[in-house]
């Protein structure tokens, strides 16, 4: 398996992946690093916390890529992340924060 | 109401865990837990002399006894040379549960004396980790701990207490329940069918157990289901003992050091049946090449194994023992006999060469001697070299939890803490440790714990002065130039372990080795048993690294 990703070969689809977790100081560093050591790139990320202030909401922004299904089970494995949804990039939330980076 | 400190408290919820043995070192950041351990007379602290000692025996109890165990280090240096027994638990799956110590919480990102970010730097090494603000989390962390130790794929598990979390008073009602493991999985019937149609209807499968089969202890069962389909059965290095090796399905263990005849029936296979194995690239060589003409039935209790170097057909995500017992029902008895006559073919014409096997002063015939000399109670404990590989190949192991060798990460200074840590958990049993002159000199310091605990720990020191398996592969490898693998003064080891007070005796010199290996092993307590070996001899056959299977050398 390759792990380096160039963007230009890169499939061009992205995904919206919104992760449930356990709203604690440390659960980033467990998803990031998972991300990072695999160099699959992470295009954008949002945290904030729940109505119910023990857990949190994280939103990625990712690639496609053949990797994707091995990435979204080692992120399930993680003790903290309480569940994982997959969505295609229409996926309004980076839609919208665009206008912030504008 | 109950009310102590938070270090009262850790050893409360470590009693209530049924820990009995703790091994480690303490230093400033953990005396207030030690402390404690002090007024405490059900927990026996075993003192290393190095910090990633004490991981290492927490490993061994926990690869003996299949239950979590702990190790302790304080913070800073402390917790940074536990790092790689915590490491190589979590590439074999092992259950355990270190406790560290850290600067107090005001201090915490000030650069304090001893302070590391020990969360930060186990992440990636943990299965989880945890750092303690509040003692009154401690009720709930260290039964989670435990919890995640043990649950699913086993794994290690960090808890960073800071010293004032330490002192911190807690009050509370109850004790919290005594952590077991989660439920299993739920068995997917559709898929059991389905691979139960597959073995049926297969002409040549092969069985291929890992580590996964011991950790859920269904190596009987594992052994039926070998039985019923009549399936041909290789081991990783970590399942050796699953299925006895002289059973007369089982084909021995595959890989870069397996034999020929392993690697060759694996690749006859028309379907393999992977069972709590994970396609580690030291079993199976090139992926793209390995079992080409076979599909793979693949079961393990990680779903994030499935898929993950080869695509199965069939992936069971499930604990080991319970989807053994679902299959059994639907597997037709089959004796296989072209299969089997085929298999036995390879296997007289390619079998593993052990050269000079009467000689208990050669590789081999020294594994063959020790065998000899005991019975199959005995656990016999490796470092990392071509010892342990000589060992992997050459002792009839029978039984699980019969060998225990660092397989994932290969770590050299595993052995003699292992061992010791082996023999802690299971005091009748005799513990023997493989070891090389380079790797035992990784934590020869735990001399001086085994002779202060006065285990049956024997240390069987095959002494070739050099790194042999790195000598081997420049050898082999990069144009027969050696660089940095061999030693140019030799150590005298006998002299060294009877300044740690061991026993001590020497196979070059003794008229009779075979009856002085016999008596060093049956006498009771630590001893080192010195045997050189010949730098020259290599552990063959060689799957050359990133090559396939088949491609064997030797
Ligand atoms: C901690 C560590 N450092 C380096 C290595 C790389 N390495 C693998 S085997 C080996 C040589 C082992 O020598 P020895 O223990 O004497 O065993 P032998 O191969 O001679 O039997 C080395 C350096 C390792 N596995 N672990």
């Amino acid at each position: 398996m390759s792990m380096v990703i160039e963007r230009e070969t890169a499939a061009v689809t992205k995904v919206v992946l919104e992760l449930e977790v356990a709203n604690h100081a440390g659960v980033m560093s467990h998803i990031c690093g998972l991300f990072a050591r695999r160099a699959f790139n992470v295009e954008g990320i949002l945290c904030m916390p729940l109505a119910d202030a023990s857990r949190s909401r994280i939103w990625l922004l990712v690639f496609e890529d053949e990797r994707l299904e091995q990435m979204i089970k080692q992120v399930e494995k993680l003790e903290d992340v309480i569940s994982v949804v997959r969505h295609g990039a229409e996926h309004a939330v980076f839609e919208r924060l665009e206008t912030f980076f504008r | 109401m109950m009310q102590m400190t938070g270090a009262e408290l850790i050893l409360r919820l470590l009693e209530r865990q049924g820990i009995e043995t703790v091994c480690g070192i303490p230093g400033g950041a953990i005396l207030p837990f030690y402390d404690a351990l002090g007024q405490c007379d059900t927990i026996h602290h075993v003192l290393a002399r190095h910090e990633q000692g004490g991981g290492f025996m927490a490993q061994g109890m926990a690869r003996v006894s299949g239950k979590p165990e702990v190790c302790l280090a304080s913070s800073g240096p402390g917790a940074t040379n536990l790092v790689t027994a915590i490491a190589d638990a979590k590439l074999d799956s092992i259950p355990m549960v270190a406790i560290t110590g850290q600067v107090p919480l005001g201090m915490i990102g000030t650069d304090a004396f001893q302070e590391v970010d020990t969360y930060g730097m186990t992440i990636p090494l943990t299965k989880h980790n945890f750092l303690v603000r509040d003692a009154n989390d401690l009720l709930e962390v260290i039964p989670e701990a435990f919890r995640i130790a043990m649950s699913g794929r086993p794994g290690p598990v960090l808890v960073d207490v800071p010293k004032d979390v330490q002192c911190q008073m807690v009050s509370f009602e109850d004790y919290p329940p005594v952590a077991v493991p989660n439920a299993l999985p739920e068995v997917d019937l559709l898929a059991i069918e389905k691979a139960a149609e597959m073995i049926n209807a297969s002409e040549r499968p092969v069985l291929y157990l890992g580590g996964g089969v011991i950790h859920s202890g269904a190596s009987h069962l594992a052994v039926t289901l070998a039985e019923q389909g009549g399936l041909p059965t290789t081991m990783t290095l970590m399942a050796l003992g699953t299925m006895p090796i002289d059973h007369p399905l089982s084909i021995g263990m595959l890989g870069m050091h397996g034999a020929r005849y392993t690697n060759y029936v694996l690749e006859e296979a028309d379907l393999l049946i992977c069972v709590g194995a994970r396609f580690d690239d030291r079993a199976i060589g090139k992926a793209a090449e390995f079992c080409p003409r076979a599909k793979i039935i693949h079961v393990d209790i990680d779903p994030a194994e499935l898929h993950k170097i080869k695509t199965a057909h069939v992936g069971i995500t499930g604990d080991v023992t319970q989807v053994i017992e679902a299959l059994l029902p639907l597997v037709q008895v089959k004796l296989r006999e072209p299969w089997l006559a085929q298999v036995a073919d390879l296997k007289q014409r390619f079998p593993l060469a052990k050269p000079d096997l009467d000689n208990p002063r050669s590789h081999y015939g020294l594994v063959q001697a020790v065998a000899d000399a005991l019975d199959d109670e005995a656990v016999i404990a490796t470092d990392v070299g071509q010892h342990q590989m000589w060992v992997a190949q050459a002792y009839p192991f029978r039984r699980p939890r019969q060998w225990l060798t660092s397989g994932g990460l290969g770590t050299m200074g595993f052995g003699l803490p292992t061992a010791i840590g082996a023999a802690l958990a299971a005091p009748e049993r005799t513990v023997v440790c493989f070891t090389g002159d380079g790797s035992l000199k990784m934590n020869i310091q735990e001399m001086a714990t085994l002779a202060e605990e006065a285990l049956n720990v024997k240390i069987v020191l095959m002494n070739n002065n050099s790194l042999g398996l790195v000598y081997q592969q420049q050898s082999m490898f990069y144009g027969k130039r050696p660089v940095a693998s061999k030693y140019k003064r030799a150590v005298n080891f006998l002299k060294i372990a009877e300044g740690f007070g061991l026993d001590a005796v020497d196979l070059d010199t003794a008229e009779n080795p075979a009856a002085t290996l016999a008596e060093a092993l049956q006498r009771p307590g630590p001893c080192l048993i010195h045997c050189s070996i010949d730098r020259e001899e290599f552990v063959y056959p060689m799957v050359p690294p990133g090559a396939a299977n088949t491609e064997m050398i030797g």
